[in-house]
């Protein structure tokens, strides 16, 4: 079992009111991923869980490119990982910060 | 604070737990306790390699059910099969003590109970044993007190080992066709008794033996519902306004009534020749029906009964 | 110890017993303190659709009589029967018949104290002995959610491994030990002493009406989470 966080840096603030959000399920290919409106505008970090080791550098990669897409300034996400592939990581993410910033 | 979710799914047995409960109760009005945010996780899985839940698998909370309070608890059954873990389970216990607690008080005197388990989680399985009685005895302390425990079924791991037990200690049992409610799992029939006396592998099998078809046949669920998550709950508004009362009369009529299942269908090997004996129009076919026709069967609302 | 051998310590004063079909038994012990129904089920006889409605019919015939006669439940089964049948049947809602019916005798005040002496695994452990008020075990009982063997199948662990994890924590492994720490069992009885004696102190603790038993497992520390986040779920419910 591995436990590690990516920190990255946002140029602005995820967008909406919402707090908490919590999208997937852990089973086996899938992952949950908590979201909480905790950090400071300009931080954001996920922190990852997962029963697949060796795979760090490959989920910094997908990380990485998901803050430089959605900028998700102020977010702090959870991951607890059933050994899903990295664009059901990236799904998961996305769909997370969709509903984070579209709810209130 | 309340977990916001988008209720995308409609059908019951595809949604999330989290999207039952947002499709079950009143728009807008779920409150959770002891949410995912608190991370109260079973201390148990990192010893066997296993990643958890924020929630450990089961949500509970309160809300509004066409207008009146209930506490509602729902089982994820794709977390490590729905199974009761010393978390998962004290949450559980927790609801419904507190339902039992504050019936006199204002509270809530519904609780709905999404079950989908398979029973006890053999990584803690001590503790999710005890769960399961505590939530036995919690149950029967709030029947009680005039609170009214539904259980409601349809999700793919159904309601196994202790999880069927639970759901027979309830007030009312609604039911889907993709549910199943048992004790003994098939693999564990098989394994135990050999392929002839359960092929697990036949879901068909599988099905006219546990589905929720032949548990509203029986009279082993109060009511069958189509798919969709409007559906249960249309049939928890339903039941809740009248439920049997826990008293020694209704157990006495549960005793007769069990007994005469033995009498009638003891020497029965499958459902078909159940159905036969109950004189039903297509005892070979009941699985292929659609919705709308099994839920015309005559016999089907001759199994009503107060006697749970 | 035997049946036999137990009955006699727990009522050197005597008492009967009907040995009927599917394992059941039942029957009244002299006691000081007054008559004690006796049932239960008995020579690792796995409990079926057919032994739980029996056992149950004597449980409400204890109530029919009014009263409050305490009840006393012997435990040697084994799990659940596992069989087609019994699940065609509706297995689970004659289990959950015996335990509403157990749980409705102590609602009308009928002290109900079980005693695993023999086996007890899985739904027939919930169903009996874990159905009533409070449960005692003689040493050498065997009580337990699932044997090793499968647990390690289903868990895809090692026996040894099991093992080796059963030693730091009570949380998984069957046995009284395990048992005892995590709160299910709340006295395991000195066979050296006259078991009458011990039933008598038993029944005269006075009954709560509360299952405390997560109480008792965090005391022991066998179950540390659970009483806390019970309390906790209480807690937030009643801040609404």
């Amino acid at each position: 079992m591995e436990r590690f966080q990516v920190r990255g840096v946002s140029n602005r603030r995820a967008a909406g009111a919402c707090k908490l959000i919590i999208v997937g399920v852990n089973a086996s290919g899938n992952l949950e991923v908590m979201i909480e409106r905790v950090l400071p505008d300009n931080e954001c970090v996920v922190e990852v869980t997962t029963q697949v080791t060796g795979f760090r550098s490959v989920w910094q990669a997908v990380i990485e490119e998901f803050f430089e897409r959605s900028n998700p300034g102020g977010l702090r996400f959870s991951i607890n990982d059933g050994g899903a592939r990295p664009d059901t990581v990236t799904l998961r993410l996305m769909q997370g910060m969709q509903l984070i910033e579209a709810t209130s | 604070m309340s977990t916001v979710f988008q209720p995308h799914e409609a059908d019951w047995y595809e949604a999330t737990a989290r999207e039952r409960i947002t499709g079950l109760l009143d728009p807008g009005t779920f409150l959770e306790f002891v949410g995912p945010e608190q991370r109260a996780m079973s201390p148990h899985l990192e010893q066997f390699n296993l990643t958890g839940a924020f929630d450990d698998g089961l949500i509970v909370g309160g809300g509004r059910l066409n207008g009146d309070a209930v506490f509602i608890a729902a089982q994820e059954g794709r977390f490590l099969g729905g199974a009761f873990g010393e978390v998962h389970g004290a949450k559980l216990v927790g609801l419904l003590r507190a339902a039992r607690d504050g019936a006199d008080k204002g509270g809530p005197k519904c609780v709905l109970l999404l079950l989908d388990t398979g029973g006890v989680r053999l990584q803690e399985a001590n503790a999710g044993e005890l769960a399961i009685s505590e939530t036995i005895q919690a149950i029967l302390e709030a029947r009680l007190v005039g609170v009214s425990v539904i259980a409601l079924i349809g999700g793919r791991s159904g309601a196994f080992g202790g999880g069927g037990i639970i759901t027979a200690c309830c007030s009312r049992i609604v039911v889907s066709q993709h549910g199943r409610v048992s004790v003994s799992g098939p693999e564990v029939i098989e394994t135990n008794k050999g392929v002839e006396e359960f092929d697990s592998k036949d879901r068909a099998l599988v099905w006219r033996i546990t589905g929720g078809r032949t548990r509203a046949l029986t009279g082993a669920a109060d009511r069958y519902v189509k798919e969709r998550i409007e559906d249960f709950r249309a049939a928890a508004i339903a039941l809740a306004a009248r439920v049997p009362a826990f008293t020694i009369e209704t157990l006495a009529a549960e005793q007769h009534r069990l007994a005469q299942r033995v009498q009638q269908y003891g020497d029965c090997r499958d459902s078909p020749e159940m159905w036969r004996k109950a004189g039903l129009a297509e005892p070979e076919r009941i699985a292929e029906l659609s919705d709308d026709a099994f839920l015309a069967i005559p016999q089907l609302k001759d199994a009503h009964h107060d006697a749970r | 110890m035997t049946l036999d051998e137990v009955l006699a310590s727990l009522f050197p004063g005597g008492h009967t017993l009907e040995r009927g079909e599917f394992g059941i038994v039942h029957g009244v012990g002299g006691a000081e303190g007054g008559p004690i129904a006796l049932m239960g089920v008995v020579d690792r006889t796995p409990l079926s659709v057919d032994g739980a409605l029996r056992l149950a019919s004597h449980v409400l015939a204890v109530i029919d009589k009014g009263g409050n006669t305490p009840i006393l439940m012997l435990v040697d089964t084994a799990s659940q029967s596992m069989t087609r049948r019994d699940e065609l049947l509706g297995l689970n809602e004659y289990l959950a018949h015996l335990a509403k019916s157990l749980a409705l005798a102590a609602a009308l005040g009928h002290r109900t104290v079980g005693l695993v002496y023999g086996h007890a695994a899985a739904g027939a452990f919930i169903a009996t002995a874990m159905s009533m008020q409070v449960l005692a075990a003689l040493p050498g009982a065997e009580p337990s959610v699932m044997d090793l063997p499968s647990i390690s199948r289903v868990t895809k662990l090692p026996p040894e491994q099991l093992a080796k994890l059963a030693k730091s924590t009570p949380i998984f492994a069957p046995g009284l030990g395990p048992m005892f720490a995590v709160g299910a069992i709340a006295e395991i009885w000195n066979v050296e002493k006259p078991l009458s004696g011990q039933l008598a102190m038993l029944l005269q603790q006075s009954a709560t009406g509360r299952d405390r038993r997560d109480q008792v497992g965090l005391t022991r520390e066998g179950r540390l989470q659970a009483a806390r986040i019970s309390q906790r779920v209480i807690d937030e419910a009643t801040h609404v």
